[in-house]
């Protein structure tokens, strides 16, 4: 039998192995039009998960025959790099992104104005350079950053972050420790605006009003990172702006 | 995957159907098709299980091996969940690799019996860190027509209730199979129930018209306490927090329902 874990994750006084209080979100660090070749770009720091989003679209189809009469063809693809763990994961898409990369488009599909662009694609890129519980979610949150930074027409920002359960304690944003030794995680993305919920995934296991709890927890969680959205977003297009008025002045 | 074509009315049809509270098949919002469960279907594999549910059919086999533990839990057996969408199926279905949708399907088949420790792993231990055996899930759709998650998952849950492991010894570190066997050690019963949002509305068990037409879709797996264990969003559209909660309570009663197809007490 495996030895029984001595270290708790949350002492006495509910804080948790890193500090945080039950229902605190981890730091999190957003900059928008991190990268120079895509058409949109974000690089997020969500405690030690570290992930670059870029968007390429509205472009031609490859290959052609995939094209949509009717709406653009939204495509994502979520990857890991191989050193983003503890051990090397080969760097060969696996079952888990494979799945990772559906949910995550159809966490979008809701949030993009498919419809204004018949026969074209939007492609999204999620990189994980570093992995610390809650990629997904992380990945999406810089995702829709990527798209907006691209010009692309959206209903709303799509935060997203995952609640859970952990020694008993439901919890918000779990760390990667938190999510293998506790009994639920809840990764959620919602739309702040539009009250809606695009994504939804849960293993382990809860009661209905633990269940109702998370949700409620998330969903807290994600209107907090909606805000940090809107900030990075705006801090961008304020240094544009203070660019091309220098410049102005200068002439 | 190509979808398959829907008449654009009958979409219509089954949408403004379903706002009126009804359906095109006269099923009420949250009534399950007809299901059929037959066990031990396949004799040369450990475990099966045939499952119909409407029109859809899926078949579960189980085999068991002896290999290696994960090095991180050397005292557990394995549970491996695969899943065809076999070309017979399905004019749309392909050969080849498993797609996104076959993977999905697998991989919510296998957190629902993973998270609510349906399997007793730890029993299927033979040597810790060196012999363990090896629970292999396939599934194999036979006939798509919609709301293969729970067709698939009703099915490996009965296939695991119908499972025999063999017995053995352990002589000099040598694994020697003796005649007769012992079922698998079964702890918990989790049942899929899967929803479909159309017009805003939800109904459970949708067949494939109505697969084509919904907004999106939700899958909550239910264990035996009524607990939930496993969940899965997909489909292109969204939820409000209310749909899911009610969703979740409907869930409750249709996974009790169902439960008594396969777990005879």
């Amino acid at each position: 039998m495996s030895k029984k874990k001595v270290k708790k994750l949350i002492d006495e006084k509910d804080v948790r192995h890193d500090g945080r209080k039950l229902n605190e979100l981890r730091h999190i660090k957003i900059e928008v039009g991190a990268l120079g070749n895509a058409d949109g770009s974000a690089y997020v720091e969500h405690g030690k998960n570290k992930i670059l989003a870029a968007v390429y679209g509205p472009k031609e189809v490859h290959p052609k025959h995939l094209a949509l009469p009717d709406r653009t063809l939204l495509r994502c693809r979520y990857h890991m790099a191989p050193f983003s763990v503890q051990e090397r994961k080969s760097p060969a898409p696996s079952r888990r992104e494979k799945e990772l990369s559906k949910v995550i488009r159809e966490a979008f599909e809701p949030s993009v104005f498919t419809e204004y662009y018949p026969k074209t694609s939007i492609d999204i890129f999620i990189e994980v350079l570093q992995a610390d519980g809650g990629t997904r979610c992380a990945g999406i949150t810089a995702a829709s950053l990527a798209l907006a930074d691209a010009g692309i027409p959206l209903r709303d920002l799509v935060s997203a972050c995952a609640a859970g359960k952990v020694e008993g304690r439901l919890v918000l944003d779990l760390t990667d420790v938190e999510d293998k030794e506790g009994e639920a995680d809840l990764p959620l993305a919602y739309m702040s605006n539009l009250n809606a919920i695009t994504l939804l995934q849960m293993d382990g296991m809860l009661t209905s009003e633990e269940f109702e709890q998370a949700i409620n927890l998330a969903v807290e969680g994600c209107k907090q990172i909606y805000q940090l959205q809107k900030e990075a977003l705006k801090d961008k297009y304020v240094e544009v702006k203070e660019a091309i008025e220098k410049e102005a002045e200068e002439q | 995957m190509t979808s398959p074509v829907v008449a654009r009315v009958k979409q219509k049809r089954i949408a403004q159907l379903i706002s009126l509270g009804k359906r095109l098949d006269e099923r009420g919002l949250t009534d399950y098709r007809e299901a059929q469960v037959e066990v031990g279907v396949i004799e040369k594999a450990e475990g099966s299980a045939r499952v119909r549910l409407g029109r859809t059919e899926v078949l579960v086999g189980i085999k068991i091996e002896i290999g290696e533990p994960f090095s991180d839990v050397p005292n557990k057996g394995v549970l491996t969940v695969n899943a065809e969408l076999v070309p017979l199926a399905s004019p749309t279905f392909e050969s080849g690799p498993p797609n996104e949708n076959a993977i999905e399907l697998a991989r919510v088949v296998d957190r629902g019996i993973r998270e609510s420790e349906a399997i007793d792993i730890e029993k299927l231990c033979i040597e810790p860190g060196k012999k363990v055996f090896i629970v292999f899930v396939d599934v194999y759709v036979l006939n798509y027509d919609g709301n293969l998650i729970d067709a698939s998952a009703l099915a490996a849950l009965a296939a695991l209730l119908n499972t025999k492991v063999f017995n053995y010894e352990v002589k000099e570190g040598e694994v020697q199979i003796k005649p007769g066997y012992k079922s698998l050690p079964i702890l918990n019963y989790p049942i899929a129930v899967t929803f479909a949002k159309i017009n805003d509305k939800l109904v459970v068990d949708p067949w494939l018209e109505e697969e084509q037409v919904m907004e999106a879709r939700l899958t909550m797996t239910i264990e035996k306490d009524g607990k939930i264990c496993a969940l899965q969003k997909g489909g292109d559209g969204y939820f409000r927090i209310q749909q899911i909660l009610e969703a979740a309570k409907i869930a409750r009663q249709k996974a009790a329902e169902l439960r008594k197809l396969v777990v005879k007490k």
